[in-house]
């Protein structure tokens, strides 16, 4: 792929998480290693092995996760790894923040160089991190998802010094998912997606819908055969749900959906828009924060991830290597991870490996899974198969509703058919279907109803046959 | 003969590294027997003499190994989990509170009896001791390591304060002590006019058992399963809280029974100072045997030899026993940092799972305390 930056410039990098955004950012800093390809840097080819090598270059870049010494002062902080030390080496504290102090009124970072940074907000802190950079002499300032932990107001503070920074010359990568931050903040823009450049344009020639449509994707799917849903009784609903994030904000509010027998929900929208909190919530994971959980009748709300699961709930997770499979595990042993301490799997306390060996032998026949046999490692497969396993695990137990997140999230064509193909089926044979993905065609040919969620609501719903990708595009934006 | 990559890596993680960490743990310390102007051939002659060939040496070893062998297994246990229980050697001094407690009150009952109820009753008090922090750990987040080991000193002094004119000490004696258990209590002994006793064999059965429960019981799947991947565990609807207070739980049993059997077996009594050290040793040897229970075997042996030995190598040749300590904790430090060795020898490396796992086990240590 091929990305270029100009000085006095904000360049926004725009995808999805998993696009490839951060990981191009950390070869550029030297974090990561190159296949091929050159960088070139104010006119010459240069090599980036190591962040050092893009310091010195006077290329700075502030991580989503701070990279501070709570206990330190901002001086201190700043002047970390280059520090301004008296004769005798001890470091000359009042030269440090006189400084800093400056460097922070000519950009108009205010922050007070004495203060401690665990006393300071993450808005501060950021500033910090920035100034930092440029104590260092970075000119090209690399922001990965710079607003995701801001306040509104914080993100405002943020634009102006973005915006006093490039008008002193220099130039800024802003990676991110906001779309509407992109077009207020951006001179030119570049959406990535499954690592490849999928259009470079500018705010004034794009809007939020095309923007939205291009980071989701254009029909790159192949198209799903499917017949006519046959919708039968309720068997999840959610009424008026609401739940929170890790802190503490609001990420689902009030939505209220229902699962039949019969059909795929799908629900569409960008990431980040309360999919996850609701995924977790329904599958016992994450506690609501009011509203109710039904399934199959029973009500599961404050249920643990345990009895969701007797309940009749197939939960195939987003994140597959953290919380799908167990990578040190042999495939069996992961066929069976939710039913491992039951008949016919276990006597009293006392594991049955034949009868584990066998059933995973034949889900790896049902399901395609392409291993040397049971035993081997489940890490060492491939995504693809990693995920057939997954799905064959969560669709072993003929649950009577299966929520399925981002279920072909990096995984390659092929597979990508087989589970959608093994969804429909399930669907015929009467399962409800409850499908959460951030790739807009997926949900598009797949689902017979759509759901958009933005900022933890849901927008609109569709039937199948109204869903409009323009108008879904839009309302996935916030334009509605 | 060629040896694929799995198998290379696996045969260094379990023999080439634990075998290297030992010899360069002698290497370090004759070092520093030869800066203390001794021959550290002589030191280490007379810790082999006091270790195995002197008279009713061999023996004495053995005893010495039977504590390492239960407290290895109880750490390994942890470690199977991802839990560091630094804490075996309070729950071996509660084991061997326990069990005293059974061997002085449950009079008249037979040895096949009481024995069993005393080492049941030593178990428990190691239960008790480690599922405190396992539940700490589980509903509050607070750290395993932190607990454990503050629970370490409470457990020293609750000792103090039961054999030192407490409710516990023996009134005929003028030393801080408890009274001797019932004589049917006493554990036989296997050797006549040794102190080697029935708890050997106890130990060598117990390595199986816990090989069982790890990785053939649905209880060790969970164990093992919490200790890969807590995100993958949840997300299955494993409780991984009850799994972690259970882990800790079986653990802390283990080193129970190793206190409740070092009364029976060994000293009959709860003297002031009951252990030096074997909680901590094993650590140490869970590290050596990589976790392994199998393992567990040979490097409790190893311990208990070095520990029986370090005696007669000070009487012999003025040497303090403290140069073990040198020795293990090199063999930590080696077993800890596997690439060290690696580096040291050129060896490449093998990146395959077996190794990953140590240095998770050493993260642990060194990032959280």
């Amino acid at each position: 792929m091929d990305l270029t930056v100009d000085w006095g410039q904000v360049h926004a990098l725009l995808g999805e998480n998993g696009a490839g955004k951060s990981t191009l950012m950390n070869v550029v800093y030297g974090l990561v290693r190159a296949d091929e390809g050159e960088i070139v840097f104010d006119g010459n080819p240069v090599h980036i092995g190591s962040p050092q090598d893009a310091i010195k270059l006077g290329i700075g870049m502030v991580h989503q996760h701070f990279m501070l010494i709570p206990p330190l002062t901002v001086a201190e902080n700043v002047i970390l790894g280059n520090e301004i030390a008296t004769g005798a080496g001890v470091v000359d504290q009042a030269r440090a923040r006189a400084r800093v102090a400056e460097l922070s009124k000519k950009y108009g970072l205010e922050v007070d160089p004495a203060a401690r940074v665990e006393d300071l907000s993450v808005g501060i802190q950021q500033r910090v991190e920035i100034l930092k950079a440029l104590y260092r002499g970075a000119r090209l300032l690399i922001l990965d998802e710079p607003t995701a932990v801001l306040t509104p107001q914080e993100v405002r503070g943020l634009f102006d010094v973005v915006h006093a920074l490039v008008k002193d010359g220099a130039a800024i990568i802003f990676i991110t998912h906001k779309l509407a931050e992109v077009i207020e903040v951006a001179d030119q823009i570049t959406v990535m997606r499954r690592g490849k450049v999928v259009a470079t344009t500018t705010p004034k020639e794009s809007n939020q819908a095309e923007l939205a449509r291009l980071m989701v994707g254009r029909s790159v799917l192949l198209r799903v055969e499917k017949g006519e849903a046959k919708p039968g009784a309720v068997l999840l609903a959610l009424k008026e749900l609401s739940v929170q994030d890790d802190r503490h904000q609001l990420a689902v509010d009030n939505v209220s959906l229902e699962v039949r027998s019969g059909e795929i929900l799908g629900i569409a929208g960008v990431e980040g828009n309360g999919q996850n909190e609701l995924v977790e919530a329904i599958a016992g994971l994450r506690m609501p924060r009011s509203g109710t959980i039904r399934l199959g009748g029973r009500d599961i709300t404050h249920a643990s991830t345990h009895s969701t699961l007797e309940a009749g709930l197939g939960f195939i997770p987003a994140d597959r290597h953290r919380m799908g499979i167990v990578l040190e595990l042999p495939v069996a042993d992961n066929l069976v991870l939710s039913r491992f301490d039951r008949r016919p799997f276990a006597r009293w306390i006392v594991r049955a490996f034949d009868a584990v060996r066998d059933y995973a032998a034949k889900m790896i026949k049902t399901f395609d899974i392409r291993t040397q046999g049971p035993d081997q490692l489940a890490g060492s497969l491939s995504g693809g198969n990693q995920q057939k396993l997954v799905v064959a695990r969560e669709i072993g137990t003929q649950p009577k509703v299966l929520l399925a997140s981002q279920p072909t999230r990096g995984v390659d064509v092929g597979s990508i058919e087989f589970i959608h193909r093994r969804l429909i089926e399930e669907r015929d044979n009467g399962m409800g279907v409850l499908l959460v993905s951030s790739e807009l065609d997926e949900v598009l040919s797949l689902a017979d109803r759509v759901a958009v969620v933005y900022r933890g609501r849901v927008v609109a719903t569709f039937e199948q046959k109204e869903a409009d990708r323009d108008r879904i595009g839009l309302l996935m934006a916030g334009a509605a | 003969m060629k040896l694929d990559r799995a198998m290379r890596a696996r045969l260094f993680a379990a023999v080439v590294l634990p075998l290297v960490s030992v010899l360069c743990g002698f290497a370090v310390a004759s070092v520093a027997v030869l800066l203390t102007g001794s021959d550290p051939l002589a030191a280490f002659t007379a810790l082999f003499q006091g270790a195995f060939t002197n008279e009713r040496a061999f023996p004495e070893t053995l005893v010495a190994t039977v504590p390492y062998i239960f407290l290895g297994l109880a750490v390994a246990l942890g470690f199977k989990a991802g839990l560091f229980n630094i804490g075996a050697e309070g729950q071996f001094y509660l084991g061997a509170i326990f069990g005293v407690l059974a061997g002085t009150s449950l009079h008249g009952l037979p040895g096949i009896v009481e024995i069993p109820l005393a080492l049941a009753f030593g178990m428990l008090g190691g239960f008790i001791w480690a599922a405190v922090p396992g539940l700490l750990k589980a509903r509050f987040g607070a750290h395993e390591v932190i607990t454990t080991i503050m629970l370490n000193y409470v457990a020293f002094q609750l000792t103090d304060f039961l054999i030192n004119k407490g409710p516990m000490s023996d009134p005929h004696s003028t030393a801080p002590r408890t009274q001797f258990i019932d004589p049917g209590a006493q554990l036989p002994v296997l050797l006549a006019d040794t102190r080697l006793h029935l708890g050997l064999i106890l130990a060598i059965l117990a390595v199986p058992v816990v090989w069982f429960l790890i990785e053939r019981t649905t209880i060790g799947f969970r164990i093992r399963t919490v200790g890969f991947s807590q995100g993958a565990a949840r997300a299955a609807g494993i409780s991984v809280a009850w799994t972690l207070v259970i882990t800790m739980g079986i653990s802390g049993a283990l080193a129970g029974l190793a206190g409740a059997d070092e009364i029976l077996g060994v000293s009959h009594y709860m003297p002031a100072s009951f252990s030096v050290g074997y909680g901590f040793d094993s650590i140490a040897v869970a590290l050596l045997a990589r976790s392994n229970p199998w393992a567990i075997l040979p490097s409790a042996f190893l311990f208990g030899a070095m520990r029986n030995g370090a005696a007669f190598m000070q009487l012999e040749t003025q040497v303090s026993s403290d140069l073990i300590s040198i020795v293990q904790a090199i063999v930590i430090m080696f077993v800890a940092a596997p690439a060290l060795v690696r580096w040291i020898f050129r060896l490449r490396e093998v990146p395959v799972g077996g190794i990953a796992i140590t240095q998770r086990e050493t993260a642990g240590v060194t990032s959280e305390t």
